[in-house]
C-alpha cells in the first residue's frame, strides 16, 4: 500500500544542546486515513507535525531520515520548492484559534491570501472559494463574516474559519495540532464532527496531534503513541482501546478520565512504567527532561 | 462555626456592556449571574460546570470576592461578605484561597518557588511552613530554590496548590486547574487534590467544563448555563439521571475513550 505521507527513521535534535527531540520515527499515513499522534507534553507530537509542514523552529535540526509527501522526499528539494510542494498539498489546523488569526485584518483576506500568493489563483476565484468553504463549515452569512475581524467571533466560530481555511486549497494532507484544546466540550464535539465529516468527504489524510485519548477514539483510524520522541506503539484504534500492547500505552489509557467508569480512570502513570519506557527509548537524563520539552 | 461554609442566595453580578455604550451617558448593564442560590456544606467538594460564557469563572471570582456582586446575599461561615470593604475582607482572606487556571501566568517568573509560597504567609523563605507545604503537594523541599520556568506544567500547578494550602485555608476555589495539563499530569494533580481535601479537611469548589473530571472528584455538582443554575444534584444522580437537557448535552459531548461508543 502506498502512503500519501511516509516518514522513515526521522531523528531530530536541538542545535544548541544536542538534546534529542525525535528518535527514528516511522509513520505512514495512507491517503484518506486519520492517524492520531498521542503522548505527554514534550513527547514530540507537535514536532512531527511541524516537520511535515516544514515549519520546524530554526533551533531544531533533522539529523537523519526522510519525509515523503506524495512520494517526494522533502529533504532533497530546495527550500523554495519544498514550500510550494507543502503549500499545495498540505495544510494546518492550529491549536489556538485566537493567536492563529491576525487580529488587525478581516477574515476574508486571511483565507484568500494563501490561495493567491502560493497557489497563484486570481482574487475573484479565491474569494469565491472562500465563500464556498465557509458555507461548508456551516458559517451563517459567509459574505458578512468575511468582512469581520477575529475578535467579533466566538472561539468555535474562529476554529471553524481556520478549518475552512485549511480545506480551502483542497489539500491532500491536513495536520491538526490539538485543534479543540481551547474549546469547551460541546463546541469540541461539533468541531471534531465537522473535521471528520470534511475529511471523509474530501478523502483528506489527517495527522491528528492530541493528548486526549477520548478524542482519538472518536476521530482516528490508527495512532502512534510517543514517548520522548520515539514511537512506542503504532496500532489501530480498535486494537489500542481493546488491548494496548505497550505498558506505557496502558498507563496512559488508565490516566484518561472516564465518566462512565470513574474508579478505573484518572490513575497517574506509575513511576515504574515511565522508568521502564525511558530505559527502553534510551533516554539519558542529560538530554531529556520529562514534561519539559520544547514549547511549540 | 456554621455547617455551611457558603450560603449563597439570589446572587447577581452585572457588568457594563461597553460594546453597546453610547458616546455620552452610561453603558447598559449586562447580567452575568442572574440570581443564583446554593450552599456549600463544610467539607464538601462542589463541582461547578458549564460551557464557555456560562458564568462559572465569574461565580468563582465572586465567591472569593475578587468581584463584588450587584445583588443577593453571600454568607461565608455565617457572615455576609457580599459587600464587605477590602479592609473588612482582609481578616477573612487567609481562610479563602484560590488555585488558578494557568500555572505559568499565575506564578511570578522572577520569584523562586519558595518566595512564591512565602509571600502570602508574610514569611521568610526559611520558614518551615514552606517546606511542609511543598512536601504536602509531593515536591521535594529543595524545589523552593527553583524558578517557575524550570518546572513542568504539572509541577507548576503543584506550586499553585502549595501556595494555597500553606495558608491553612478552610475554603479553596480551583478554577479549571487541569485544563492546561496533559492526561498524566492531570491525573496526578487531581489525585493530589483528592488526598489533600481529605487530609486537611478542606472545602473545595472545583470549576471545570469537563464533566469526566468532576465525576471522580466532586460530591455535588451545579450546572450553569447563561448565568443560571439549571441543575444542582449529587454527582452520582447527575451522571446516572441527568434531569436537564443541557446536562445531557454536556454529558453526551464527553469524548469517552472507547471507539465503540459513537457520537
Amino acid at each position: 500500500m502506498s502512503s500519501f505521507l511516509e516518514i522513515r527513521g526521522l531523528s531530530a535534535r536541538l542545535a544548541g544542546t544536542g538534546q534529542r527531540l525525535l528518535r527514528s520515527v516511522d509513520i505512514s499515513l495512507p491517503a484518506g486515513s486519520v492517524r492520531g499522534l498521542v503522548g505527554e507534553s514534550g513527547a514530540g507530537k507537535s514536532m512531527i507535525g511541524k516537520a511535515v509542514l516544514g515549519v520546524l523552529p530554526k533551533a531544531v535540526e533533522i539529523i537523519e531520515g526522510e519525509i515523503l509527501l506524495d512520494g517526494q522526499d522533502l529533504q532533497k528539494v530546495s527550500p523554495g520548492e519544498r514550500r510550494r510542494l507543502i503549500g499545495a498539498k498540505a495544510a494546518l489546523i492550529p491549536q489556538d484559534p485566537l493567536t492563529a488569526l491576525n487580529p488587525s485584518r478581516r477574515i476574508g483576506p486571511q483565507i484568500t491570501d494563501r490561495l493567491v500568493d502560493i497557489l497563484g489563483w486570481t482574487k475573484a476565484r479565491a474569494a469565491a472559494r472562500a465563500l464556498e468553504v465557509l458555507a461548508e463549515v456551516s458559517i451563517p452569512e459567509p459574505e458578512r463574516i468575511m468582512r469581520l475581524y477575529p475578535h467579533e467571533l466566538s472561539g468555535g466560530m474562529r476554529q471553524r474559519i481556520l478549518i475552512a481555511s485549511a480545506f480551502a486549497a483542497e489539500p491532500k494532507l491536513i495536520v491538526a495540532d490539538e485543534p479543540t484544546t481551547a474549546l469547551d466540550v460541546t463546541v469540541q464535539k461539533q468541531i471534531l464532527k465537522l473535521i471528520s465529516e470534511l475529511q471523509a468527504r474530501h478523502g483528506t489524510a489527517l495527522l491528528f496531534v492530541t493528548h486526549d485519548l477520548g478524542v482519538v477514539s472518536k476521530v482516528c483510524d490508527t495512532l502512534s503513541v510517543l514517548y520522548a520522541g520515539k514511537v512506542v506503539e503504532d496500532t489501530t484504534v480498535e486494537r489500542f482501546f481493546a488491548a494496548p500492547q505497550h505498558a506505557y500505552s496502558s498507563a496512559l489509557l488508565a490516566a484518561t478520565p472516564r465518566h462512565t467508569d470513574p474508579s478505573s480512570s484518572l490513575k497517574p502513570v506509575p513511576r515504574e512504567v515511565t522508568d521502564a519506557v525511558a530505559a527502553e527509548v534510551a533516554v539519558d537524563d542529560t538530554t531529556w527532561r520529562p514534561n519539559g520539552g520544547v514549547r511549540g | 462555626m456554621a455547617d455551611n461554609i457558603f450560603e449563597v442566595a439570589d446572587l447577581r453580578v452585572d457588568v457594563a456592556d461597553m460594546t453597546r455604550k453610547p458616546l455620552f451617558g452610561s453603558a447598559p448593564r449586562l447580567e452575568i449571574l442572574k440570581g443564583i442560590s446554593f450552599t456549600i456544606p463544610r467539607g464538601a467538594v462542589l463541582g461547578i460546570v458549564g460551557g464557555s460564557g456560562s458564568g462559572k469563572t465569574t461565580l468563582g471570582r465572586t465567591l472569593v470576592r475578587l468581584a463584588e456582586p450587584s445583588g443577593g446575599r453571600m454568607l461565608f461561615d455565617g457572615q455576609d461578605i457580599a459587600h464587605l470593604s477590602d479592609a473588612a475582607m482582609q481578616p477573612l482572606r487567609p481562610r479563602i484561597q484560590m488555585i488558578f487556571q494557568d500555572p505559568l501566568s499565575s506564578l511570578n517568573p522572577r520569584l523562586t518557588v519558595g518566595r512564591t509560597v512565602a509571600a502570602p504567609l508574610n514569611a521568610r523563605t526559611n520558614d518551615p511552613r514552606i517546606g511542609q507545604a511543598l512536601e504536602h503537594v509531593g515536591l521535594p523541599a529543595d524545589f523552593a530554590r527553583r524558578y517557575p520556568h524550570e518546572l513542568s506544567g504539572g509541577q507548576r500547578q503543584r506550586v499553585g496548590i502549595a501556595r494555597a494550602i500553606a495558608m491553612r485555608p478552610e475554603f479553596i476555589l480551583a478554577d479549571e486547574i487541569v485544563s492546561g495539563l496533559d492526561v498524566s499530569s492531570q491525573a496526578q494533580v487531581l489525585m493530589l487534590l483528592e488526598t489533600l481535601v481529605a487530609e486537611l479537611g478542606l472545602t473545595l469548589a472545583f470549576i471545570s467544563h469537563d464533566l469526566s473530571v468532576i465525576r471522580r472528584l466532586c460530591s455535588r455538582v451545579i450546572v450553569l448555563r447563561a448565568g443560571e443554575i439549571v441543575e444542582d444534584a449529587a454527582t452520582e444522580d447527575l451522571f446516572e439521571r441527568p434531569q436537564h437537557a443541557y446536562t445531557r448535552e454536556l454529558l453526551d459531548a464527553i469524548p469517552t475513550p472507547d471507539p465503540s461508543v459513537r457520537w
